[in-house]
């Protein structure tokens, strides 16, 4: 036996994450479901990628293989920096103030007092909530609590952020705001982003890529490159064509399952 | 320049929602709480008051056995005007506080190796129920055997009364964190000692608070029942002078005592309230207006 260098697609610079030939099955036998099946999917570093898809198409299962929280059944995940997910919920402490959750993680990796106080007030400052920090989490409205989920996300100084439906349980106004306000952070951070939602608007409004999962087994049914001009809205004629174009190929893939 | 002003109406608009949809309930005033807080509670010993003094107008039974609130409240005022009521009452105390203390430190340790260790957890999870469905008076033979008639007789028996509830709290309030606190803990990178730490504990402390409450019930319940059992000499405490006022037909003293012995349940018992509904109001669990 020899040892064989790791593959070159691994020291790759430009690339963020990597599925290759990924499949994910839970249970066993006659049983198992299968919620991925030989996905192939390469992020770039710094983009912001969208995977739509119905119910069962493995939108989360694809977000816990990138967080590492799960493995593959078969195929090979890599994750080129750290990541943080975020999900629907904004699942903040309610027994700590807004500050001191988003200084959790910083404490959690060790750093100190004074300096775990100054970047948690820069990052509620960057997500437009300076001032809020001395706030308990159920003095917040959903969309505040979700910014300030988003702070504790990035004080986690990481180089990729997952979300799992971050703004779904939001109303549309307020929806568009934080469309507006992951824009912001996004481009002044640099962050690699893979944001899950079946909002397919949404989807349009924020990607550089929509990537589009069939439904049991997910696979990639289809990529849409969206290059419309930065800032964005979501109500504009181009990101709404698009929408209606990718909202056809999804109910011809929901369409199958109904046969 | 069009990004910067752009960045300037997203603040400006995120403040306008803030400003719109997050808002503090106000709390009526202190002394409108204090008072709506008060009066059930006065109406409430009014009607028991009440009632006593009907059964004793009643003549159900002999003045000098049943004396009326008119015979007691008057020998209740005549015994805190004692030096040997007031040290009673220190030494009780003294033992409640010590008996407590131990309970405390030896459920909780328990408590978190049980709620841990899942082998533990099979082995002695029901033993510890059990243990608190068990009437303390049961264990004061055993208490006198192992100890004599000492205080020693009297803390074991506190112990055992109060630290399975403070462990079943303890337990229960781990069981019940919910699966998203586990999984925001994990991912903001939370684990082992600190995910215990900073994640499960904290937020368990209602339901254990709930399991102190309990704890405190069962330890004072069976620190009166030692005192009148386990009579240490030179030693004068709430339950050993109860027992002499029985011994010497003073009924109307006995009844005092009882009281004493109420009023000091009740107020440890709001103290551990108070603390459970500050922590819920402090993390939104009541409608503010409360």
């Amino acid at each position: 036996m020899t040892l064989t260098a790791p593959p070159l697609s691994t020291l790759d610079t430009t690339t963020a994450i990597s599925l290759r030939g990924v499949s994910k099955a839970f249970g066993h036998g006659g049983k198992a479901v299968v919620a991925l099946e030989k996905i192939n999917l390469d992020v770039a570093r710094g983009e912001l990628v969208c995977l739509v898809g119905a119910s069962g198409c493995g939108k989360t299962t694809s977000l816990n293989l990138m967080a590492g929280l799960d493995r593959p059944t078969i195929g090979e995940v890599s994750v080129h920096g750290r990541t943080a997910l975020m999900f629907q919920e904004a699942a903040l402490f309610p027994w700590l103030t807004v500050r001191d959750n988003v200084a959790l993680p910083m404490r959690l990796a060790g750093k100190g007092r004074a300096e775990r106080r100054r970047r948690a007030d820069e990052l509620l400052e960057q997500v437009h909530l300076a001032g809020q920090g001395d706030r308990r989490p159920h003095e917040l409205s959903g969309g505040m609590r979700q910014r300030a989920a988003l702070a504790r996300a990035l004080a986690q100084d990481v180089e990729i952020l997952l979300m799992d439906e971050p703004f779904g349980a939001l109303d549309a106004m307020t929806r568009d705001l934080l469309h507006d306000e992951l824009e912001q952070v996004w481009s002044a951070t640099g962050l690699t982003i893979v944001f899950v939602t079946h909002n397919v608007r949404e989807a349009a409004r924020l990607s550089d890529r929509i990537v589009l999962l069939t439904s049991l087994p997910g696979r990639v049914a289809d990529e849409f490159p969206v290059t419309f001009a930065r800032p964005r809205r979501i109500d504009a004629p181009d990101v709404m064509g698009l929408a209606a174009a990718v909202t056809d190929r999804l109910r011809a893939e929901v369409r199958r399952h109904g046969d | 320049m069009a990004t910067e002003a752009k960045e300037q109406e997203l603040a400006a608009e995120l403040a306008g929602l803030d400003a719109l949809e997050a808002h503090l309930g106000t709390r009526p005033s202190r002394a409108r709480r204090a008072w709506s807080a008060v009066w059930p509670k006065l109406a409430a010993i009014a009607l028991a008051v009440g009632i006593w003094q009907l059964v004793v107008w009643s003549g159900w039974k002999d003045d000098y056995v049943l004396p009326g609130p008119g015979k007691v409240f008057p020998a209740l005022g005549e015994l805190v005007r004692t030096e040997k009521f007031w040290r009673a009452v220190g030494i009780t105390m003294r033992r409640a506080v010590t008996g407590y203390a131990l309970a405390l430190v030896i459920g909780s340790m328990v408590g978190l190796a049980v709620a841990r260790i899942r082998l533990l957890r099979s082995a002695v999870g029901s033993l510890i129920t059990g243990l608190q469905t068990m009437p303390s008076i049961a264990w004061f033979p055993l208490a006198i055997l192992l100890f004599g008639l000492t205080e020693h007789a009297i803390l074991f028996v506190v112990v055992l009364g109060a630290a399975p509830s403070i462990a079943n709290g303890l337990i229960a309030g781990v069981d019940h964190v919910p699966p998203l606190m586990h999984r925001a803990g994990r991912m903001i990178g939370a684990k082992g000692v600190g995910l215990y730490r900073h994640v499960i504990l904290p937020a368990a402390l209602p339901t254990y608070i709930t399991g102190l409450k309990q704890g405190w019930a069962f330890a004072w319940r069976s620190l009166m029942a030692g005192e009148l059992l386990v009579i240490v000499a030179n030693r004068p405490s709430i339950g050993d002078q109860l027992q002499f006022a029985r011994d010497i037909h003073a009924a109307d003293r006995m009844l005092a005592l009882m009281i004493v012995i109420l009023v000091i349940g009740i107020v440890v018992d709001t103290v551990f309230g108070r603390a459970d509904v500050a922590i819920r109001r402090r993390w939104g669990l009541i409608d503010p207006s409360n």
